[in-house]
């Protein structure tokens, strides 16, 4: 393996500190392999004794080539690759990219499609956070927590399998709908969980929020400000975090999202545990959300009757020529949306999740681009980190919550 | 086109060279390389686009003037309103002026294009690789590298395709 060529340190030497070289500071390698960077993060520290004096993040060790990937296969098979982006946002996944198609097309979805959309989504965003609560809680040695957050996301995952036959690469959200509608035992299913969900989220505080050691690890620790957020091109619950009520749930509806009743929780102080109270308040919402959803869950259709976009439902093959002909036609080659490009975006559980779609108006996209919000948080680790102690960049790390699938892509 | 954004696109076309198209109600801008850090201070600036979303490319490849298109979404806070701007990049000289003096993270999201594309920033505090190795060859997303293919092996041709594998480098 002699051919492999080593990074220099004087390659990063204009992201590191003049001390660096004279071996004032030391340089220390944190990761890939590190339990605490939450997949396969790679961060050059440069140490002044036990403070950080500059962060160099190292991405790419989980890049798949996804985005070329998806060129070369048709509109309706490239979505099956985007739940491996964000493991914790399949749904979320798929309904970006089904809004941006759906938006090339000008096609519409049904309203109890819309109204599933939501409820899946903010399912999807109960479990990235409690997959968040749980981890970053074992980073800052809050090891019960996770036992119990893992506990009630295996009930949103019973649902998941239930929709689509899958826990987590679900695929279920497809262009024109959702790929079949919901199971009877959907709605029991769902209602338990919001019935006994709320508590569940008081258990949690009650053993984080006013914990003193908890509260050691994360007040007053990865700050950043307001306007830095802006800058910086921060979304989610680290600018809400901060103060900003941005979410895309309210700044551009999608979805059917401005008929429900719901608030934006913010935070002041910019800190980890803004950050955390941002994202249990959210939890609370999404229930709200999902409650309502559930009230005025229509009975119809989920799929558009477009036959010229979305495939013919299977019952009908046997009975229809023009449906056998339309299921040969899309699952062979494809359907042509007309030429352009779209920018559609959701506010994933991690922040603005946004999907760029550029068609040549062939049957296969020319370009897809995934804007994912873990990259664009992960940027500012550096000033984030910047003057705290190494035990505290794993706690940062936790409270900006990446999954590195989605910033390698 | 919307009413919010008619004021920002007649005064930037009243000061540059750009071109106007909507598509499902997104407005492109687009503009020379050349005017790009001065038309991206003027949005910031003027009109409240204090944060930038995105910037990718699209490879036009066997096209070569313009080759590439720069593509560059910025929000504006204040009105929610996203404008994208496109900038054609030529094969022979694949370069463009750097945003992150205007937008500090541009820097990532130029270095994926430099990975991806292999356009340079110029002026660009950071320009690495980021999601490839240092040492890699190439710049995967354009339309003339090849996606890469190996044979599926089953028991009836699992010795053909060994052989015909190139050994592994020492």
């Amino acid at each position: 393996m002699s051919d492999f060529r080593d990074v220099r340190i004087e390659e990063l030497s204009h992201l590191l500190s003049e001390r660096s070289r004279t071996g004032e500071t030391m340089l220390l390698n944190m990761g890939p392999q590190h339990p605490s960077t939450h997949g396969v993060l790679r961060l050059l520290l440069e140490l002044d004794g036990e403070i950080v004096v500059n962060c160099v993040p190292d991405i790419g060790f989980l890049h798949t080539g996804v985005e070329k990937n998806m060129e070369a296969k048709t509109y309706q098979k490239a979505e099956v690759m985007v739940d491996r982006l964000d493991y914790l946002n399949p749904l979320g996944n798929n309904l970006v990219y089904c809004l941006a198609v759906e938006k090339l097309l000008e096609l519409d979805v049904p309203p109890r499609a819309q109204v599933l959309r939501v409820i899946l989504a903010e399912l999807t965003r109960i479990n990235s956070h409690l997959v968040w609560v749980g981890t970053s809680g074992l980073d800052l040695a809050a090891m019960s927590t996770f036992l119990y957050a893992m506990r009630e996301r295996e009930k949103i995952l019973d649902i998941f399998e239930m929709c689509s036959g899958q826990r987590m690469m679900t695929t279920y959200i497809r262009p024109g709908g959702l790929w079949r509608d919901v199971p009877v035992e959907f709605e029991a299913a769902v209602r338990d969980f919001v019935r006994i969900m709320p508590k569940r989220i008081d258990e949690y505080e009650s053993l984080l929020t006013k914990n003193f050691l908890f509260l050691e690890r994360c007040k007053n620790i990865g700050v950043i400000s307001a306007e830095e957020c802006i800058q910086w091109g921060i979304t989610g619950p680290v600018i809400r975090g901060a103060g900003i009520a941005y979410d895309l749930r309210k700044a551009r509806p999608y979805s059917g999202y401005e008929h429900y009743e719901f608030d934006i929780p913010t935070y002041q102080g910019g800190d980890i545990y803004a950050r955390y109270m941002v994202r249990m308040e959210e939890m609370r919402q999404s229930l709200r959300i999902i409650q309502q959803a559930m009230d005025t869950l229509p009975i119809g259709p989920v799929r558009s009757n477009n036959r010229k976009y979305v495939p013919p439902p299977r019952s009908e093959i046997g009975i229809s020529m023009e449906s056998l002909i339309h299921h040969f036609k899309l699952w062979t080659e494809g359907f042509t949306p007309p030429v352009g490009s779209v920018y559609a975006a959701i506010e994933s559980p991690r922040g603005e999740l946004g999907v760029f779609l550029e068609s040549d108006g062939s049957p296969k996209p020319y370009r897809v681009h995934y804007r994912t919000p873990s990259f664009a948080n992960l940027q500012i680790m550096p000033l984030l980190t910047r003057g705290h102690f190494v035990a505290d960049v794993v706690g940062i790390i936790g409270s900006i919550d990446i999954v590195l699938g989605d910033a390698d892509r | 086109m919307d009413e919010k954004l008619q004021p920002v696109v007649q005064s930037l076309q009243a000061r540059f060279t750009l071109s106007v198209s909507e598509f499902r109600s997104e407005v492109n801008l687009q503009v020379d390389k050349q005017d790009l850090p001065r038309v991206a201070v003027a949005l910031r600036d003027e009109f409240g686009f204090n944060m930038l979303v995105d910037i990718t490319a699209v490879d036009y490849w066997p096209a070569d003037a313009p080759r590439f298109h720069l593509v560059i979404h910025l929000l504006s806070l204040q009105t929610n309103r996203v404008l994208c701007l496109r900038v054609p990049v030529d094969a022979a000289d694949p370069v463009c002026p750097t945003l992150d003096k205007i937008y500090p993270n541009a820097t990532w999201y130029e270095r994926e294009v430099w990975d991806m594309f292999g356009i340079r920033f110029e002026g660009s505090s950071d320009l690495r690789r980021i999601v490839l190795p240092a040492d890699w060859e190439g710049h995967p997303l354009r339309k003339d590298y090849p996606l890469g293919y190996e044979e599926v092996q089953f028991t009836f041709n699992f010795d053909e395709i060994s052989q015909r594998k190139t050994a592994p480098k020492k």
